[in-house]
């Protein structure tokens, strides 16, 4: 116990070092330019905490040596029998609820959830490090948008397009790159993603630069629009009801849970197929599937390319949902939003990854919401000052989290992988033999 | 002609920042093989200590030019290298023989933990500042374009310099120095003669964050201004000058981040300014794809 | 079937391999030995695509005919096109997949021909379904062949020693090889799993597959060999039957001269 204090102690002193001058002494400006403010509550505050924590967390791991995972990763399996339908039986009675707040909460997590799919098929089965997954994203947001604005196409045609334009993008860029090694590869996915922001961003003539486009057509179902006048030809007008935004709210939403569900259905196919294992094998050892006649290079381009074209799906249907677009949504922070997510929830696992996305995007939401209410039931301002600081500390809470994870459960929350073929039972394998690529 | 001289003297200044973050990126990558994605943003950490002593300075009245300088230096210095220390203990020891990519993801969530926490704890507005050391000296006048070389430049090489003798000397001449190097060779061979690894890791990360908190500091001085993003971009440029100038090879990394900073002024004065950033990652990825172990690396073969 | 000739290759001013010739013919199982650092390996990287050598030719003759030149391929055709199979001196499986999903892997090209460019079978249609079957036959088969059918649905990476060994030959073996390139097979096992190997490689041979071998396991070499070349510095120092290496003086030299005595040829 005392060796507890001790070193709970030193942490706090290193922690007032760091927090200290960081968050003690804040540089404000004022009337003659830059000053500072003292904040010692705030310092107090920050370094007890770490002191309580670290104190906290030395008398609990006193309780013996951590266990294996694999009856854990076993018992996690068996319940994703019970909690996908769950999950998909929730997600297709959302808009029953018929509350705006939820819908759009919703499709605002089943976006990410697909990029976190999308992007999956790369890092989690191919083992490909992608920092710039955001770079399809956007691609497939602009093709939607300047293929519809200029030509007049409708979603529906432009769907497909933008995915087959990102899907190109993604092997044009992975053409060079991906014989490169894993963490360089990460870096130059990264370096492309910006390059594309940037070129968004200065290209005016294309894209109206950092204005963004605005006016992005709305998607229609089988050609009937949402239009609000509801006259001939939309919605409202051929069932007969009277037009209403959420209408389209709803039908938004039903479009990228199928588009998510799309996803998610290719890539658990893919890999029950040559294709997905060859992923899975390179993932694991690259020089063994170059001895074995497996041509690395193209099976990667094809997990680039597969995975940049759901990302393309997820960026047109974005265009379409808010209508407008900008380089603003598309920065490194969106790719690393995404990378978190599947990181979380477990390199490689489909349910993993919804429920990180749920887990991040919803719940954060879900806190923020609960706090105001309280909030406002106690009528305390202490609750909604932390309710309406919450979106900024969101971001920070995903670094920390990516932290946390790599360093407590490095193969996420659902890390066990389930072979894709059994010659009698299948078998989880334990997360620990499941390697990324050694060479 | 005067206006070329211009850009050569701005792309030094500009180039010797880089220089200065690039020998952390090189050094941890040297030893522990990972990109500590989080460097950059411990160079701007460091910019931001810089700022918030040389306001503490000035609220205490040390006025000095050379005082303040060498306080804040030391201030900076200081504690950045604490973060470096605190960094390597808390994100990236654990993750010693872990799969491969999971320090480069721990270290993306640090880089996305150190700016946003500095975004909430400092504001995210921009912050600038009075030149400290103003004027300079007009060294031609030609065709009414003057070329000036500022006493900040001055200040700025002559202090990077400095600091890059007393690294280079704590490198090759110390018994620290020897075991870095030996580190650096065989991690494993150097653990078992005995060398305590660990600790030549921390220290690695320590005089890297305390090289990059310099770079942070001279960045304050050089544009006087500054925002909790500025590690980004600055952090990519100068991996590209460690790649560039090979990566594990420390006047590979000066020679890089005087390249990257030469290649980044010139092509704003002469191409586009808007597309600067561009430039600097499409060297990136061009060195990575032609020349992947840089002008001083060595060449790597392939183990089967 | 395969001839070397005239190989080379230099590593900056080091030459791991330097002018070696020799041959290896069909149905045979020809032996590489040599001390430590006699360049074996690289030989081999060279054979398999993983080295390009500096000079040279490595020709391979298919019992129909063909020829290939190795060292002009890439690596992953040498494998598909060639059909010459390897495994290595560090045991590469896929650790984290199945015993069944590896030999599966290794047969990606031919099952990958039959998914119409994955587009017919990610819908559930074409002839994946009878290829999949088909590959299936072909992994129970070399999973008999290596004693592993009852370990086919645990990870290869929680086998044993032994028979992680014999699994990788096993995979190598799913992409119908006409030529298999063994690495120190024998190195690490007990003297019951040597005699299995030893089984297991003449039960190769006689159907139909050439093998190469690196050996530091005399006993392996002598009992299986039909032919072997000995290599010292990169040089080929004797070249013919177990007998007649057994006689050579040169051959024990060589060994003596690198302090090895305990591998000298008994």
């Amino acid at each position: 116990m005392r060796g507890a204090l001790r070193d709970a102690f030193l942490s706090a002193l290193v922690a007032l070092g760091i927090f200290g001058p960081m968050v003690g002494l804040v540089s404000t400006s004022g009337d003659h330019g830059l000053s500072l403010q003292v904040r010692p509550i705030a310092v107090a505050v920050v370094v007890g905490l770490i002191f309580a924590g670290r104190l906290l967390i030395l008398s609990w791991r006193g309780g013996g040596p951590r266990q294996r995972n694999l009856a854990l990763a076993e018992r996690v399996a068996r319940a994703g029998k019970y909690i996908t339908p769950i999950l998909l039986l929730a997600a297709i009675a959302l808009p029953f609820t018929g509350s705006r707040y939820y819908i759009d909460l919703g499709t605002l997590v089943l976006t990410y959830i697909m990029l976190g799919w999308g992007l999956n098929i790369v890092v989690g089965l191919a083992g490909l490090l992608d920092l710039g997954y955001v770079a399809f994203y956007a691609v497939g947001a602009y093709s939607y948008a300047l293929l519809a604005m200029t030509f007049g196409l409708g979603f529906w045609t432009c769907l497909p397009l933008a995915g087959i334009l990102a899907a190109l993008w993604g092997v044009m860029l992975g053409f060079p790159v991906l014989r490169l090694r894993g963490d360089y590869l990460a870096i130059v996915t990264l370096a492309f993603g910006e390059i594309i922001r940037i070129v968004l961003t200065n290209w005016v003539s294309l894209t109206n630069g950092p204005n963004g486009i605005s006016g992005v057509p709305r998607p229609t179902l089988f050609g009937l629009a949402f239009s609000m006048d509801g006259g001939p030809g939309t919605f409202g007008d051929f069932f007969n009801i009277e037009p209403a935004v959420i209408q389209r709210i709803i039908f938004l939403y039903y479009v990228i849970l199928g588009l998510a569900l799309l996803t998610n259905w290719v890539s658990l196919r893919l890999r029950r197929l040559p294709l997905g294992r060859a992923w899975e094998a390179l993932r694991e050892d690259e020089v063994a599937c170059r001895s074995l006649g497996i041509n690395v290079r193209n099976t990667k381009l094809t997990a680039f390319g597969i995975g940049a074209m759901f990302g393309g799906f997820a960026g047109a249907f974005f265009a379409t949902r808010q209508g407008f677009i900008s380089p603003e949504s598309f920065t490194f922070m969106e790719s690393a939003t995404v990378l978190a997510i599947v990181v979380l929830g477990g390199l490689g696992s489909q349910l993993g990854v919804a429920l990180a996305a749920i887990a991040m995007i919803g719940g954060l939401e879900a806190l923020r919401d609960f706090l105001s209410f309280l909030g406002d039931q106690m009528n305390s301002p202490v609750f909604a000052g932390i309710a309406s600081e919450l979106p900024l500390y969101r971001v920070l809470i995903f670094g920390i989290a990516l932290v946390v994870m790599m360093v407590l459960r490095p193969r996420g929350l659902i890390s066990g992988r389930t072979p894709s073929v059994a010659l009698t039972k299948l078998k989880e394998i334990a997360p620990d033999l499941v390697a990324e690529s050694r060479s | 002609m005067a206006y070329a001289l211009q850009q050569l003297i701005n792309g030094v200044t500009l180039g010797m920042i880089y220089g200065l973050i690039a020998v952390g990126y090189t050094m941890v990558y040297g030893i522990i093989g990972m990109i500590n994605f989080a460097h950059g943003d411990v160079f701007m950490v460091g910019s931001f200590l810089s700022l918030i002593a040389l306001l503490g300075l000035s609220a205490f009245g040390i006025t000095s030019v050379p005082l303040a300088l060498a306080l804040t230096l030391l201030f900076a210095a200081g504690i950045a290298a604490l973060y470096g220390w605190t960094i390597e203990r808390v994100a990236y020891r654990p993750l010693r023989g872990s799969f491969r990519l999971a320090p480069l993801i721990s270290a993306i969530g640090m880089s996305i933990t150190l700016q946003n926490f500095v975004q909430v704890s400092q504001g995210a507005r921009v912050k600038p500042v009075d030149a400290i050391i103003p004027g300079g000296i007009r060294l031609m006048d030609r065709g009414g374009f003057a070329v000036q070389l500022s006493w900040m430049q001055i200040a700025i090489v002559v202090i990077t310099l400095t600091i890059l003798g007393i690294f280079t000397w704590l490198v090759t001449k110390t018994p620290l120095g020897r075991t870095m190097r030996a580190c650096e060779q065989d991690l494993k061979m150097a653990s078992l003669l005995g060398i305590d690894t660990d600790r030549t890791i921390s220290l690695t990360f320590v005089i890297g964050a305390a090289l990059a908190a310099v770079a942070g500091f001279m960045f304050l001085l050089y544009y006087g201004v500054i925002d909790f993003y500025i590690g980004f971009i600055a952090g990519i440029k100068a991996f590209t000058a460690a790649v560039l100038g090979g990566i594990g090879s420390l006047p590979g990394a000066v020679l890089g981040g005087l390249l990257i900073g030469l290649i980044e002024v010139f092509w704003s004065a002469y191409f586009s300014i808007e597309y600067k950033d561009v430039a600097a990652f499409s060297i990136l990825i061009i060195v990575l794809i032609f020349m992947p172990n840089g002008i001083l690396g060595r060449a790597e073969v392939e183990k089967v | 079937m395969l001839a070397v000739a005239d190989l080379t290759m230099r590593f900056g001013g080091l030459r791991a391999v330097d002018s070696l010739s020799f041959e290896a013919r069909k149905g045979d199982i020809t032996a590489v030995i040599g001390p430590n650092g006699a360049g074996k390996t690289t030989v081999f990287n060279c054979i398999t695509g993983f080295y390009r050598p500096t000079t040279g030719t490595i020709v391979l003759t298919h019992p129909n005919g063909g020829t290939y030149a190795l060292q002009r391929m890439q690596g992953h055709r040498i494998a598909a096109a060639a059909k010459v199979a390897r495994t290595f001196q560090n045991i590469r499986l896929f650790a984290g997949m199945t015993v069944l999903e590896n030999l599966l892997v290794a047969q990606h090209n031919t099952l990958m021909a039959a998914t119409g460019f994955g587009v017919l079978a990610v819908l559930g249609l074409g002839r994946y379904r009878t290829a999949e079957a088909a590959g299936m036959e072909k992994a129970r088969h070399w999973l008999d062949a290596i004693g592993l059918t009852a370990r086919a649905d645990d990870p290869a990476g929680a086998l044993p020693y032994g028979a992680q060994r014999r699994l990788e030959i096993a995979r190598a073996m799913c992409i119908d090889p006409v030529l298999l390139c063994l690495d120190e097979p024998a190195a690490g096992l007990n003297p019951r799993e040597s005699e299995e190997l030893n089984q297991l490689l003449l039960r190769i041979r006689d159907e139909g597959c050439s093998l190469l071998l690196i050996e530091h396991d005399m006993g392996v070499v002598m009992r299986i060999s039909d032919h072997i070349v000995v290599l010292d510095h990169g040089k080929k120092i004797s070249d013919g039957t177990p007998a007649e290496i057994r006689a050579d003086p040169g051959v024990i030299a060589a060994y003596l001269g690198e302090g090895e005595e305990d591998e000298v040829p008994a």
